[in-house]
């Protein structure tokens, strides 16, 4: 038992539980200072989620809502990961989010594109905004988080510009893509069956989990993601090797672009979302990737079941009753449960220590008999 | 007279486990107040540990610790600290961007009215490194003062916090001759004022010239200690290694052939100041042959030898490798055009500290096609074996084997990994930078065997040495630098060390031609 405790991997998970259940706690003691009568049935709603739908039928349909959300949340939170491991705080995901959201949608829509250009385009967006940033980086010694936070803004200017040309007459929001450009949709390959004819659910589902196993794969089993690592963890030992850490500066900040903007294909390509050009905030899903990532333990596997979770209890938010409170609450409890989830690494040193004391303790013992 | 304790610290009975290794085996070490007590064994005999959980950064499973006859429990370093215990790691515990004057009192600063006091601090410094002999510029910052100042500046830190009880973990490894004679005397200063000294060497001259007793420890058992005034470097080096071991290397004298690395006019700039801290260096080294660079610490030698590896780039000159012009090659080709490099700073740039030593030991050949497929794929199962082989042939020790990870290995076996690694891939230009800095003799006699070897097979190799001991017993030509440039060549058969040491010290020179 105690073995099985000690596991790195063993901590992480408990370290994460630790976590989600310190910030329900906390979200729930918000609930109860902002109106107590209606706390309980608050955070039950959040939790449940699309559960709360009588039908099984209406569940699914909405738990694919769910997953429509997590898988762009997940491609963020990969983005994020895959730079941290070379030592990178790549806080510019959103706005490589932000620029993959602008391409595909322009592609789409002035453009008229096939969705598969339209992806293509996406990547390349985001890549481009994360090689940016990464070139600073690497030949100007620009931290990057202060120039991925400019660029982020950048970005969402630019975009707001570029989509003006495609936005409803009445409204800020891009015009419908289903009903302007069909051929820009995600094909589903007959998942929406799966979720009670759920139009939204596309291949960006599966594809999003599989880009998880991909990097897990490539970070721990290639020539790549043996350098990449080598060169965040020791960036002198990387150079005496031979490795071009420049390069590998580079070229991971732009992959960790492109993840990035493919989670925002793998949004807007479904017809799921409008774009709002006079939004003056960037999208949170950046944001959001980075309490993912740190809650799944860095770790690509571990990320998949947060991302799901921290949109799970996000969209939960969406059913409370806003005659009790403020429209704005569920963002506030999911917020608190995400700046929570920062938490993890901490808890999971605490774990590692307490075991550790434990277990020189037993080996001890070991040792007299 | 009061009645107490003999000793200052008593450590009895210590067991300490790492996975896969009992680094301290039932240890028990008494340190006598007011004595210099050596500690010694080979590398990975538990020595830092063993200082580590005086230190309170480990906790023992098994054994007391009494300080004056006393129980004592040591959780952290700041219990130590409470108990006068104070100590210099290894590898220096300093805040490279504060100056020497912030780091001594960082965590101890005096204050007045909730206000930082830094003319009391200094006061007490100036007067501390006045009564020792250790002398520092307070205002210099870390990054830019000599590895002997940083030294004396954790020297200075722990008398700053009055500790009684000094833990040295292998002072001289990164000192000059001169400043490891300084240290000395300090040290005998330090044990007449009353202090007691722990002391981690591997050098047994150090250890017969300053203590008073010694402790040998082997394979985490404490073998005995001995008075060191009865016993002698031989006796000492048969209770670590359990064998005699050879002082002086046997070798044949050198058959110089072609010439394999011919440097010409080269010249690299320096990061401390404006001058080159190589300027327009020529030498050549042949195939059979060692070369050594002698000189004092900081005199370009560090320089020179990024300029060949390619850390640094050169400003002007020419380096010809194997026939091939590589003065502005990448680092990989030159490496492929066969140059190996044993670096200078373990730490920063021979180990990736948290890769297994497995991965670390491919840290040069991970992208060729024994380790990996030609879809990018690393091939785990042969990176294992070829480093099992490796750790087998170069006695590697750790907890783990291969899986172990570089951090979790003991300073003496981290450079095997690396001398190990160099040498295996058989590089017909060796550049050795120190390379048997922090070795047990031991071992410094199976490097110093290998060099030989690789020396017969054909191979060159210019070895960077501070210690003149290794230059005249490795070498088959000294080269000595000084100021950034080349002051003299010598046969080691027919000079001194006192001839060498002029030119060290820049009181002679020879004028050389211009392909030395
Ligand atoms: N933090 C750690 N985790 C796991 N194993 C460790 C750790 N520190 C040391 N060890 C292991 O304990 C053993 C003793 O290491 P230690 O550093 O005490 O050796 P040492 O006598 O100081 O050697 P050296 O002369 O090479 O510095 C080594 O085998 C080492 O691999
Ligand atoms: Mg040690």
């Amino acid at each position: 038992m105690r073995k099985f405790l000690s596991r790195p991997a063993v901590q992480s998970i408990i370290a994460a539980l630790l976590c989600i259940l310190l910030g329900l706690l906390v979200g729930y003691v918000a609930l109860l200072i902002i109106n107590p009568a209606g706390a309980t049935e608050a955070i039950v709603t959040i939790l449940k989620n699309y559960f709360t739908y009588p039908t099984a039928a209406a569940a699914r349909k909405y738990l694919g809502n769910t997953l429509v959300k997590a898988a762009p949340l997940l491609m963020c939170a990969l983005s994020i990961q895959f730079c941290y491991q070379v030592g990178l705080f790549n806080i510019g995901a959103a706005g490589q989010y932000v620029a993959g959201a602008g391409a595909a949608l322009f592609c789409a829509l002035s453009l008229n594109l096939h969705w598969s250009i339209c992806l293509l385009a996406a990547i390349a967006a985001g890549g481009i905004f994360g090689a940016i940033v990464g070139f600073l980086k690497a030949y100007l010694n620009v931290n990057e988080v202060i120039s991925g936070i400019m660029l982020n803004w950048i970005g969402l200017y630019s975009v707001n510009m570029l989509l003006t040309g495609v936005k409803e007459v009445a409204s800020p929001y891009t015009v419908n893509l289903a009903n302007t450009n069909p051929g820009a949709i995600l094909p589903s390959l007959g998942l929406d069956r799966l979720f009670s004819n759920n139009k939204y659910v596309t291949v960006a589902i599966p594809l999003s989990i599989i880009f998880a196993i991909l990097i897990k794969i490539v970070l721990s089993k290639t020539v790549f993601g043996y350098e990449i690592r080598a060169t965040g963890i020791a960036r002198d030992a990387a150079k005496y090797s031979g490795m071009k850490e420049k390069r590998n500066v580079i070229v991971s900040l732009f992959i960790g672009g492109a993840l990035a903007g493919t989670g925002a294909a793998f949004l807007y390509l479904t017809g799921y979302e409008q774009w709002s050009v006079t939004q003056s905030s960037v999208p949170g899903m950046g944001f959001n990737g980075i309490a993912a990532t740190f809650l799944g333990g860095l770790d690509p596997i571990g990320t998949i079941f947060s991302s799901y979770f921290i949109q799970h209890i996000t969209s939960g938010g969406s059913y409370l009753d806003k005659n009790i409170y403020p429209s704005q609450i569920s963002d506030f409890i999911s917020a608190i449960i995400i700046y929570l989830c920062g938490f993890v690494l901490f808890f999971k040193l605490f774990l590692t220590s307490v075991m550790k004391k434990k277990n020189t303790k037993t080996e001890g013992e070991g040792g007299d008999r | 007279m009061e009645e107490k304790n003999e000793y200052a610290i008593e450590m009895l009975n210590i067991t300490k486990r790492f996975p896969g290794i009992i680094a301290n085996d039932n240890v028990t070490l008494q340190l006598k107040r007011g004595e210099i007590h050596a500690l010694l064994g080979e590398n990975g005999a538990g020595k830092s540990t063993l200082m580590s959980v005086l230190f309170g950064l480990y906790q023992a499973e098994e054994g007391t610790i009494k300080k004056d006859g006393k129980t004592v429990e040591i959780k952290s370093p700041n219990d130590a600290n409470a108990l006068g215990i104070g100590m210099v790691h290894q590898h220096f515990k300093l805040v490279q961007c504060f100056t020497v004057l912030d780091n001594i009192i960082l965590g101890q600063e005096t204050t007045q009215h909730g206000l930082l006091r830094k003319d009391l601090a200094r006061k007490k410094i100036l007067d501390l490194s006045e009564k020792y002999g250790l002398k520092v510029d307070p205002d210099a910052l870390i990054e830019d003062i000599t590895v002997g100042m940083q030294q004396r500046t954790e020297i200075l830190k722990m008398l700053y916090r009055d500790n009684e009880i000094l833990i040295f973990d292998e002072p001289t490894a990164v000192l000059t001759p001169a400043e490891i004679e300084e240290l000395m005397k300090i040290m005998k200063n330090l044990a007449n004022e009353g202090k007691s000294i722990l002391f981690i060497s591997h050098k047994l001259a150090e250890i017969m010239a300053v203590a008073d007793r010694c402790t040998v420890l082997r394979r985490g058992k404490c073998i005995g200690t001995v008075n060191i005034s009865e016993t002698d470097p031989n006796a000492l080096s048969r209770m670590m290694v359990g064998r005699n071991v050879q002082f002086v290397v046997d070798k044949k004298d050198a058959e110089p052939k072609d010439v394999i690395l011919h440097v010409e006019n080269l010249t690299v700039p320096s990061k401390l100041h404006n001058n080159n801290a190589v300027n327009n260096v020529s030498f050549d080294v042949r195939a059979g042959e060692i070369v050594c660079i002698a000189g004092i610490d900081g005199n370009g030698q560090t320089e020179l030898v990024y300029g060949l590896s390619g850390l640094e780039n050169c400003t002007s000159g020419k380096i010809v490798l194997n026939g091939k012009e590589i003065q502005s090659a990448p680092i990989r080709s030159r490496y492929a055009a066969g140059l190996g490099h044993i670096p200078e700073d373990r730490h920063k740039h021979g180990l990736v500290l948290d890769y297994s030593l497995m991965n670390n030991l491919v840290l040069r050949s991970y992208f060729e096609p024994e380790f990996s497929t030609k879809y990018g794929f690393l091939k785990k199962p042969q990176i294992q074996e070829y480093a099992e082989g490796l750790i087998e042939r170069y006695d590697i020790r750790s907890g783990q084997g291969a899986t172990t990870m570089a951090r979790a290995m003991s300073g003496g076996n981290q450079q095997k990994a690396i001398i190990a690694r160099e040498l295996d891939r058989e590089p017909s230009l060796l550049l050795a930078v120190q390379p048997t800095r922090g070795l047990d003799v031991g071992a410094i006699e199976g490097v110093h065997k290998e060099l030989i070897a690789h020396r017969d097979k054909g191979n060159g190799i210019l070895l960077v040495s501070l210690e003149l001991d290794e230059v005249m017993s490795v070498s088959d030509r000294i080269l000595v630098m000084y100021e950034g440039e080349i002051v003299g060549e010598f046969d080691p058969k027919t000079t001194t060390p006192e001839e060498l040491g002029l030119y060290m010290a820049g009181a002679r020179r020879k004028e050389m031609g211009k392909n030395a």
